[in-house]
């Protein structure tokens, strides 16, 4: 199963608003030669019925991200700061709108 | 760790509903069986817009016309989803097209067959991709993260397929008598080959139990056959059409309809070759992937000049 020359392009991952103002969120990934053509497969396949108002298109290889295995030790300094969580704080009986 | 740690930790992982994603270790069986299955799936959507195709140019209307292009676009989109989620675990879309046009890769038997007339398009509609929704449906919870995804969204674009479908079922059954002659023609054609769909019996379908266990499937292929035959029955009294089957029969006391067997001499036969159309189907994607070859090809030169390009200018 080793890779083998792959005459479809290299692979993008493709990123899609919903609403204006929403964030944009990882919709899937596709193959295109270039930027032009990345953004419009992707408008071809993942927004068929209006599904987008704005497309992010990045080289996969480009993205950066945590390995698995290495994910609980990256993480854990959050862990034990229960202080950054409203509900850590006692609001004294009485005391409205905090 | 030891390889039974890891696969325990994987089972508990799993147990959990968890989603397996592309870079978290799998065991190497989990892996091949979700390439089996999800280029599988891929390779049925490509091939399953070959019949349809056949009607482009002929379907009665231009309104037909239209909603019938759409639909085997989103085919074909279903299949690019499908492929992105089976690369994620390390097969590259080449090896999965090469595997296709050496045999070693299966695609749904029912697109073997023939699309004979126009009331074939409605019946393909709703009972093709009927059976592919139940499916797909159960296959959102699959554990493989990719794979679920891709079902999200193939789901929500799957329902404008199957009313689509039911809608020319409709109007031709309800239409003159050579129209309704057709529509009970398609669905003589298609019930079963639709049955068929969901594989052997479970008790006959060896990969079933690891496929389960993995929660890669979430339901046996029986269950889903049953869940598909007790929604479709009554669609078809609507029609007043019959479903071809003498021993087909509501049991009262289980809640459920009884059918007559499947014809697995016909399953096996389709599936390994031997269909009405299995030989028309292989040749004409291989074609049309030579014929395109000029196309990629002059996409990549048009890229890699772009780049050149742009490098000179940022060096000037």
């Amino acid at each position: 199963m080793e890779h083998i020359t792959d005459s479809q392009g290299p692979l993008w991952e493709v990123f899609t608003q919903k609403k204006s103002g929403q964030p944009y969120q990882h919709a899937g990934s596709l193959h295109a030669f270039d930027k032009e053509m990345a953004l419009e497969n992707a408008r071809d396949l993942f927004s068929r019925r209006g599904e987008a108002t704005g497309l992010w298109v990045v080289p996969a290889s480009e993205i950066v991200a945590v390995k698995p295995g290495d994910a609980a030790p990256f993480f854990d300094p959050a862990d034990d700061k229960i202080y950054r969580h409203p509900t850590f704080y006692e609001v004294p009986e009485g005391v409205k709108n905090l | 760790m030891e390889l039974q740690e890891k696969l325990d930790a994987f089972q508990q992982y799993i147990d959990a509903e968890e989603k397996i994603e592309p870079k978290d270790w799998m065991p190497d069986e989990y892996r091949r069986h979700c390439i089996r299955q999800i280029s599988q799936h891929a390779h049925s959507e490509v091939i399953g817009m070959q019949p349809e195709g056949n009607w482009i140019t002929r379907a009665p209307t231009l309104r037909a016309k239209k909603i019938l292009l759409a639909k085997i676009q989103d085919e074909g989109g279903h299949g690019l989803y499908l492929y992105s989620a089976a690369e994620t675990l390390g097969i590259s879309r080449d090896e999965m097209i090469r595997q296709l046009h050496e045999g070693k890769a299966k695609y749904s038997s029912v697109f073997n067959y023939p699309t004979l007339n126009w009331a074939d398009i409605g019946a393909i509609g709703w009972l093709v991709d009927g059976a592919a929704v139940t499916n797909q449906l159960s296959l959102r919870r699959t554990s493989y993260g990719p794979y679920s995804r891709a079902m999200l969204r193939i789901c929500n674009e799957e329902s404008f397929h199957q009313r689509q479908g039911y809608e020319i079922m409709t109007k031709m059954a309800n239409g003159t008598p050579e129209q309704r002659r057709m529509a009970q023609d398609a669905l003589d054609r298609w019930w079963w080959p639709a049955l068929m769909m969901f594989g052997p019996h479970d008790n006959n379908s060896p990969r079933t139990y690891n496929g389960i266990v993995w929660k890669i499937k979430r339901a046996g292929n029986d269950e889903l056959r049953q869940r598909f035959i007790d929604k479709t029955v009554p669609q078809a009294e609507f029609l007043g059409l019959k479903i071809p089957d003498p021993q087909l029969q509501w049991n009262e006391a289980t809640g459920h309809y009884e059918t007559g067997e499947i014809n697995w001499d016909e399953f096996h036969r389709v599936i390994s070759g031997d269909g009405p159309c299995n030989r028309q189907r292989m040749e004409h994607h291989k074609r049309v992937h030579e014929e395109g070859a000029w196309v990629r090809e002059a996409a990549e030169a048009f890229a890699r000049r772009r780049k050149a390009e742009n490098l000179t200018e940022a060096i000037a």
